[in-house]
């Protein structure tokens, strides 16, 4: 942690893993919605990305890491920005100058962690005592049956939907101000901002919509 | 038109301070929100209360003196103002106000609304010069060309008057925009580029070692800043200390 | 037969400063680091000052009053900076620098310090310019300049509306890398309140640290005051709220002579007074008046009618319009120069035209610029028969690119849309040209008491240019006393650093405490404020833009019995033994109560109008000029230096002669 001692260095490092993780939902978003479109491609590529020795030896490391360390330097930051205001004001009018969006992204943060503990209790905690602990035979037609049943409670896809919620809210603002962050601002920021906007919205939104789907399109087990 | 104004009270550095309540009468749509507190002042003094202490000077918008955390904005509800310049017109009869010193761990408060801002001025003293021999020749001063566009930008970034708005209105009590605007003006010009990455790594260092939060882009600075200073300034901050970082 | 030396060097004009600076002592660098020197106020001048003398070598101490030295007052300048550049190719020089200068000041400055100032003016812009500082600029790259006040060519440099912003951040700049390399110790947050004399020499200062309330004690070899002018003694003035005259006053007090009290300039387009609770008036840069009109209602009965909200001013037609100065001054019409302007508001609103509900605002009027420049835009686009509207907004857009930000605070200020309708102005205290007397090399006096800028007297003479007030601040700052004080310096390689445990500083630190506790000990009847809001209209009625003989003497008197009252009632709250701003407010006025008195006493002897100082006896009886001022230089032709002798009614005036071996001296006729 040395190394990123300056605000401005921790910064850039916020943006940056911001960003990765940002790249990562893309991508996780591709594959989900091949759920919807064609559960046979759903499931050779939940296949090989289960599989193949790179994602996870490698890939999946970083993620991992990207993910604690954008956590704990979100922490970090909060806790010393919480601090560079010891005395609060009895008024403070933060809504008349930003976003909410803005103000609360360890709010939106905090729910996207948790949603993240519901996920790996879902998902990657059963995925990883099913490859590495029970040692079953790989079946590469599994993935798709299993991810719709997850979809079958109701309050769990309310949970979803209110995480993904948040995440368009923690992406609104997170997204768009990474490229602040790393000092890109010129003409083509504009059009940037418009894009990582709608990228905020049209992510968490399509992951709700694989989610809702999903509920209302059960198979039987 | 009759107020009522609740006033943060504080004898000095090391003693507890508390929110107080003030009735006041005869305040007219033509008093700047500072001579509102003169009138206050005045009465205190003929009742034998102690004054308001504020910080305040030219009275026209420009010496950042006056400061004031006013229903929880820097220089109050009005935009592109100063404390000074914010007139009584902009509240109604019947209004409470509430007057707080500017809030941040490096601007430990004096007196009463009175606030310590020597955090900018050490952040200054870390770098916000050009090296350059004051008395004496120095080449001739067209000799120098500069894009009138970089010129106006750095015009743009030199108007800050350093009245701490930005740090108070940030939720984090960071100082990103202000420093920002003075790395950005020798940053434009190419006087200024010579020493440009020195510059930006110690000015970087003396801001956090005050104390300042983090930027967190919420922007709120930009808004509140009397003087209009953009945050492309902190993108060019950011830009400028990574390139200088990474050559050292 | 005077006992003052202006040590202004022989020679020719042209070489006086070169020949000077060429036989001057200098310190060699080793020697420097052993000389301490005090420099209060950190203004332009100061500022600058601080900063090169620190890059010399000098360990420099500054103080001001401000919590950082960079809100000086010099911060509000708007306008701009002269220099002698002829960037534009229009025939300027030098010597057309010097000669303007000494005109507009109405041939009451020093030929030598002027022709100075002129010489080393463009040395200031490298400088800025080197160090920075944003000047407007052409699309070429090269530096824009424009006209201002009436001079016949461009030579003023400017950053938009914020000259004085931006050179002050300049020289702050300089000082901050000085500060850092530990050359510089700012002291911010004190007050100087005495000068200590060591056998006839400035020694060190007495200070107030203004948030804990300690008197402390600083010496150096050397004390340069640059603490700007005393304005606020008209309690309401264009000057900051804390700008005051302590300083300057307190080395009167031990000796420095103060010249030329009498000489204020009261700048024509400020924002009327609006109300008994306004604590300071606000400036308009002088630029609009090369597009504004200003009039007011050609008959009484409309003024009354616009007082009372009755009538509009738009629904005036032309012809009951008086554009008074285009109608007494048809050569210069509305860019007459400031005093005159400032004089003839005051006339049409003393006769009752006064348009704004207290009866002292004239109009400047932008609806004729705005549709010239309309139709002129109309024709550049190719328009054809265009629409009133379409011409209005068009010119509107002209008005808007030239004076935005002027009109935005003006609409802040007063509420009303100068786009629309005309703006209201009138005349305020802005700057004073009179200070503490200097010789050429810019010392008191009081040996090894310098003053610069403002608050010295020597460059505007009786009324100041323009542009003008920067560039002196940054000339004796950054190149004049330098060098200057390097003479008297030199003698002082073996005197080592100066105790301030003797009975000098016992002494001054004595007076400093007594005088705090006086304060502080009134009966408490009145608020500081309300002596100074007296003052200021004692100061304002007697001693302002029209002066006579029987006013001044009881303005002597009124300002003598009301200091009498100050020190007998004035209530100070709070304790001595910390941050206490009515406090300091009751010093600063005090000494204004003394300078007051000064200013008439130097205003009565004045028996002439000259510049700012306009004196009702001494106008043209007849002619062309008839009503003008008169200027007397058979008797007048000098500069009154005051000789402080307990009362200010008491004090000793001596007269330095002025010499005038390069200018022809004139009338200045404007009609």
């Amino acid at each position: 942690m040395g190394m990123i001692s300056s605000s401005i260095a921790r910064k850039v490092a916020m943006a940056l893993s911001g960003l990765f993780l940002v790249f990562f939902l893309g991508q996780h978003f591709t594959i989900n919605l091949t759920s919807v479109v064609a559960p046979d491609t759903f499931n050779s590529w939940s296949h090989f990305m289960g599989t193949n020795g790179l994602v996870q030896g490698v890939l999946q490391p970083i993620l991992i890491f990207g993910v604690v360390f954008h956590f704990v330097m979100g922490f970090i930051l909060e806790i010393k920005n919480r601090n560079a205001r010891a005395v609060k004001y009895a008024s403070y009018k933060g809504g008349a100058n930003a976003s909410w969006a803005s103000r609360n992204m360890i709010i939106s943060g905090l729910v996207i962690l948790a949603f993240l503990g519901l996920h790996f209790y879902d998902f990657w905690i059963p995925e990883m005592i099913h490859k590495y602990v029970e040692s079953h035979p790989e079946d590469p037609t599994r993935y798709y049956a299993e991810t719709v049943h997850k979809f079958e409670s109701p309050v769990r896809v309310g949970l979803y939907v209110i995480s993904f919620v948040l995440l368009a809210i923690h992406l609104w603002h997170g997204f768009a101000s990474s490229f602040q962050s790393v000092g890109f601002n010129n003409k083509y920021s504009t059009a940037l901002t418009k894009f990582a906007k709608v990228y905020a919205i049209a992510i968490p939104l399509g992951f709700i919509f694989i989610a809702v789907y999903l509920h209302l399109n059960q198979i039987p087990h | 038109m009759k107020l009522t104004l609740k006033i943060w009270r504080q004898e000095n550095a090391s003693a507890k301070g508390a929110m107080q309540t003030y009735p006041i009468d005869g305040v007219e749509g033509d008093m700047s929100f500072l001579e509102m507190l003169d009138v206050l002042n005045e009465q205190l003094i003929n009742k034998g209360d102690d004054p308001v202490v504020f910080d305040h000077d030219c009275r026209e918008g420009i010496c950042g003196s006056c400061s004031l955390q006013i229903n929880g904005e820097p220089h109050g509800p009005d935009r592109l103002v100063t404390t000074c310049q914010l007139h009584m017109r902009m509240f109604n009869d019947g209004d409470t106000i509430v007057i707080e010193p500017f809030r941040a761990k490096a601007f430990p408060v004096i007196k009463d609304l009175m606030v310590d801002r020597s955090a900018f001025d050490r952040i200054q003293h870390a770098g916000g010069y050009i090296s350059v021999n004051t008395s004496g020749n120095t080449i001739d001063a067209n000799a120098i060309p500069v894009n009138k566009e970089d010129a106006d930008d750095a015009f743009a970034a030199a108007t800050c008057i350093g009245c701490g708005a930005c740090v108070a209105a940030c939720k984090n009590a960071s100082a990103m925009l202000f420093t920002s605007a003075k790395v950005s003006q020798y940053a434009l010009l190419p006087q200024g580029r010579v020493e440009a990455t020195t510059r930006v790594l110690n000015m970087v260092e003396q801001m956090d070692k005050e104390g300042f939060g983090n930027c967190t882009n919420t922007g709120a600075c930009e808004v509140e800043c009397p003087k209009g200073i953009s945050l492309e300034n902190i993108a060019r901050l950011n830009r400028e200390y990574l390139s200088a970082s990474i050559k050292g | 037969m005077s006992i003052l030396d202006s040590k202004i060097p022989s020679g020719p004009l042209a070489d006086k400063w070169t020949k000077h600076k060429n036989s001057i002592d200098l310190v060699n660098p080793a020697n420097k680091r052993n000389i301490d020197v005090i420099v209060v106020g950190t203004g332009l001048a100061g500022g600058s000052a601080a900063a090169t003398l620190a890059e010399l070598g000098y360990n420099v101490k500054t103080f001001c009053y401000q919590d950082s030295p960079r809100r000086a007052h010099s911060i509000a300048a708007q306008g701009g900076i002269n220099a002698a550049k002829n960037y534009q190719g229009d025939g300027d020089s030098n010597y057309r620098l010097f000669y303007d200068t000494v005109k507009g000041g109405d041939y009451r400055s020093r030929e030598a310090n002027v022709y100075r100032l002129a010489e080393v003016s463009s040395n200031i812009i490298d400088q800025c310019v080197a160090q920075g500082v944003p000047f407007a600029r052409e699309y070429g790259g090269l530096l824009d300049n424009r006209s201002f006040g009436g001079v016949l060519v461009s030579r003023t440099f400017y950053a938009k509306g914020q000259t004085g912003q931006q050179l002050l951040l300049g020289a702050y700049s300089a000082m901050n890398r000085q500060i850092n390399r530990g050359k510089i110790k700012a002291f911010n947050r004190h007050e100087m309140l005495d000068v200590v004399k060591i056998d006839g020499k400035a020694r060190g200062i007495i200070a107030r640290d203004l948030v804990t309330g300690e008197i402390e004690r600083h010496s150096a070899h050397a004390v340069v005051l640059a603490t700007g002018g005393y304005g606020n003694v008209f309690f309401l003035s264009t000057n900051a709220m804390g700008s005051n005259v302590t300083a300057a006053w307190k080395a009167h007090r031990r000796g420095a002579f103060f010249a030329n009290p009498c000489y204020t300039q009261i700048h024509p387009t400020c924002i009327p007074v609006s109300g008994d609770h306004q604590s300071k008036l606000t400036l308009m840069s002088e630029s609009l008046r090369n597009d504004g009109r200003i009039w007011v209602p050609r008959k009484k009965e409309d003024a009354e009618a616009i007082r009372a909200g009755k009538l509009k001013p738009t629904q005036l037609s032309e012809e009951d319009r008086d554009y008074y100065l285009e109608r007494r001054y048809p050569a210069f019409g509305n860019l007459v120069p400031r005093d005159v302007a400032s004089r003839a508001a005051k006339e049409r609103c003393d006769e009752g035209f006064g348009v704004n509900k207290t009866g002292e605002a004239v109009y400047l009027d932008f609806a004729a610029a705005i549709t010239r420049y309309g139709k002129e835009e109309a024709l550049i686009h190719g328009m054809k028969n265009p629409s009133d509207a379409e011409i209005y907004n068009l010119g509107a857009k002209v008005i808007e690119n030239k004076y935005g930000n002027l009109f935005q605070m003006y609409e802040k200020i007063v509420d009303e849309n100068p786009y629309k309708t005309p703006m209201m102005i009138y005349p305020a205290v802005h700057y004073t040209m009179g200070g503490l007397w200097v010789d050429y090399n810019l010392q008191t006096t009081v040996e090894g008491l310098y003053a610069a800028g403002e608050a010295n007297f020597s460059d505007h003479g009786a009324n100041r240019l323009g542009a003008s007030a920067l560039m002196q601040g940054l000339a004796d700052g950054y190149f004049v006393l330098p060098y200057t004080i390097g003479d008297y310096l030199s003698h002082d390689i073996r005197t080592g650093e100066i105790p301030t445990n003797t009975p000098e500083f016992d002494e001054a630190e004595k007076n400093v405490k007594d005088t705090i506790e006086k304060l502080m000990s009134g009966s408490g009847t009145h608020s500081v404020d309300y002596y100074h809001k007296i003052l200021g209209k004692i100061m304002w009625n007697k001693c302002g833009m029209s002066r006579n003989a029987k006013d001044l003497s009881e303005a002597i008197e009124e300002i003598s019995e009301l200091r009498k009252d100050f020190w007998k009632n004035v209530r100070v709250p709070g304790k001595a033994d910390g941050l206490n701003q009515e406090l300091e407010k009751a010093g600063r006025v005090a000494d204004f109560l003394e300078l007051g008195e000064l200013f008439a006493k130097d205003a009565l002897d004045r028996n002439e109008s000259c510049g700012g100082h306009f004196r009702e006896e001494s106008v043209e009886q007849s002619g062309e000029q008839q009503g003008e001022a008169l200027r007397d230089d058979e008797n007048f032709k000098y500069v009154s230096a005051w000789e402080y002798k307990g009362e200010p009614k008491d004090a000793q005036l001596h007269k330095e002669e002025l010499v005038f071996e390069n200018i022809e001296l004139k009338t200045r006729s404007y009609k």
